[in-house]
């Protein structure tokens, strides 16, 4: 749920941000750039500078429009801002993989990625994965094969795996341990991890 | 994480301009994936970040008449998976698969890897002010120093943690240094600085200046190369020691050899010594041996790391072997 409250003109600029544009941009008056933040003066032109900004995500097929500060990160914004917490927040410095959502299609630590970069780009988390009530295979597999314990590393490794099958339908047992090198599950259950991957395999080659 | 305002210049002049004329410090962004690291616990204190991602033409692997050109903003996987860089320079393919893991490869960049900070868990400790945060001390001297420097020590002890720079320094790469004024060119070999010539940064890059991109030249006839990465762990691991090699090799002879370390060093550390034993005699280990003997006569190793002279042994005597074979 978007709980910024700035009311947007259907153009996108809000009064406030008008203003504040006003306020920096003593040029500003002739011609007003699509989204009116500041601007640093520099001998070859101004240059957009934020400390907040509206940016468009597409997350699991869906529009979401909202406000976010550069220090955000778009794992911050999944959970709190979309309530959409399959993403988990562990480590949060990019070191174990349970924040894994794809980014335009790959694999990404949420954790370590500024939201207002993300501006534009289209966002798959774990919510995603299942079409309505039909889990997606690699879903059916970690269930089939018990990849999974306590399951709070699981979201991280059904995304890193599904992007991963999608480039390798056919992968070896290295070349599967290579490609989850980036996520952890400190209950230990790597053996039975890499036979639901192997299994996700065969069920997306229909083998 | 701190607050920060980011600054999205579109174009490399934009850049320049912005660095340049700006007063307070600013921290540039490629990848992100050190730099929000640095932002969270606080090592990095800046108030601007400038986002490199949309500036125009950073990006991109560009064959060209005499080489390639790989833009600073390229991604390490598009590095990776690159089939001219495949076939033409296999060692830095496998600098490229052997950094960090799927995810921040997706994300990371060559420029971002080229110019990372260093792993010192003296310099990223919020609390401590060493030598390099503007302290008066390197902890590392006399403090906890098992994976500090053997070589180019003295006034701080990191090590170059990355995989990249040496791989393409032993290929005869150059950098692209942007700058308000224009381009300018450097070997990647100069591009970085010792401590003792400015202990606040790793490499020459001046205020108002950024890395554009690096070029790296065609391979000769007859050209080999390897990369060998030791480290701790299988995977998503920084290197104890690494070691790039690349020459032309004429029937088992190095003719020509450039030898690169990482991890052992402030910066990727070349050695001339062991190039010069090894050029023009028949490959042996022995050879290599007395190359690392004669190399090794530079170094000196703190009280934990002198395990690192034997793991430069072994580095280099896979990645000689592997590159004459």
């Amino acid at each position: 749920m978007e709980k910024n409250s700035d009311k947007k003109h259907p153009g996108g600029v809000s009064r406030r941000d008008f203003i504040k544009g006003m306020g920096t941009g003593a040029l500003g008056t002739a011609v007003l750039p699509p989204l009116l933040g500041q601007t640093i003066a520099t001998r070859k032109g101004r240059v957009p500078v934020y400390d907040k900004k509206t940016i468009t995500l597409t997350v699991n097929g869906k529009k979401a429009s909202l406000t976010v500060e550069p220090n955000e990160t778009l794992l911050d914004v999944l959970r709190d801002r979309l309530d959409l917490t399959g993403a988990k927040k562990v480590c949060d410095r990019g070191e174990c993989g349970g924040c894994t959502v794809l980014l335009d299609g790959a694999p990404v630590y949420a954790c370590m990625y500024l939201a207002i970069r993300a501006d534009g780009k289209a966002v798959k988390t774990v919510e995603g994965l299942a079409e309505g009530e039909k889990l997606h295979p690699v879903q059916e597999a970690f269930i089939e094969k018990d990849g999974y314990q306590c399951g709070f590393c699981t979201p991280g490794f059904l995304m890193t795996t599904s992007a991963f099958l999608e480039k390798n339908p056919a992968p070896s047992l290295d070349e599967i341990k290579q490609a989850l090198s980036g996520n952890l599950c400190r209950c230990g259950n790597y053996a039975k991890i890499y036979g639901a991957v192997d299994t996700a395999a065969r069920k997306m080659r229909g083998a | 994480m701190r607050e920060f305002k980011i600054a999205q210049p579109r174009t490399a002049d934009e850049l320049a301009a912005l660095l340049a004329e700006t007063k307070e410090p600013v921290a540039m962004m490629a990848g992100g994936t050190d730099l929000i690291d640095e932002l969270k616990s606080g090592v990095a204190t800046v108030g601007l970040v400038a986002d490199l991602q949309a500036v125009a033409g950073l990006a991109g692997i560009v064959p060209e008449k005499d080489g390639l050109r790989i833009g600073a903003m390229t991604r390490i996987v598009d590095l990776a998976e690159d089939a001219a860089v495949a076939r033409d320079y296999p060692s830095l393919r496998q600098a490229a698969l052997s950094l960090a893991t799927p995810q921040l490869r997706n994300v990371g960049t060559v420029g971002g890897n080229l110019c990372q900070r260093p792993r010192c868990w003296y310099y990223r400790d919020p609390q401590v002010v060493c030598r390099k945060k503007g302290g008066f001390n390197c902890y590392a001297f006399q403090g906890r120093n098992k994976y500090h420097a053997i070589f180019g020590g003295g006034s701080c002890y990191i090590v170059y943690p990355s995989d990249l720079a040496p791989a393409l320094i032993s290929l005869g790469a150059k950098a692209t240094i942007g700058t308000a004024k224009g381009d300018k060119v450097v070997p990647l070999e100069q591009f970085y600085a010792l401590p003792e010539i400015d202990v606040g940064r790793e490499n020459i890059l001046d205020k108002g200046q950024f890395l554009k991109n690096v070029r790296v030249p065609a391979p000769k006839a007859g050209q080999k190369a390897a990369y060998v990465k030791l480290k701790e762990r299988g995977t998503w691991d920084f290197a104890l020691v690494s070691a790039a090699v690349a020459g032309v090799v004429q029937g088992g002879v190095f003719a020509e050899i450039s030898v690169v370390l990482g991890g052992v060093a402030p910066i990727p550390w070349r050695l001339r010594k062991a190039e010069d034993a090894l050029r023009g005699k028949p490959v042996s280990e022995a050879l290599i041996r007395q190359a690392v003997d004669e190399a090794l006569k530079d170094a000196s190793p703190l009280r934990e790391n002198g395990y690192k002279a034997d793991l430069v042994f072994a580095a280099l005597k896979e990645a000689v072997l592997a590159a004459a074979a």
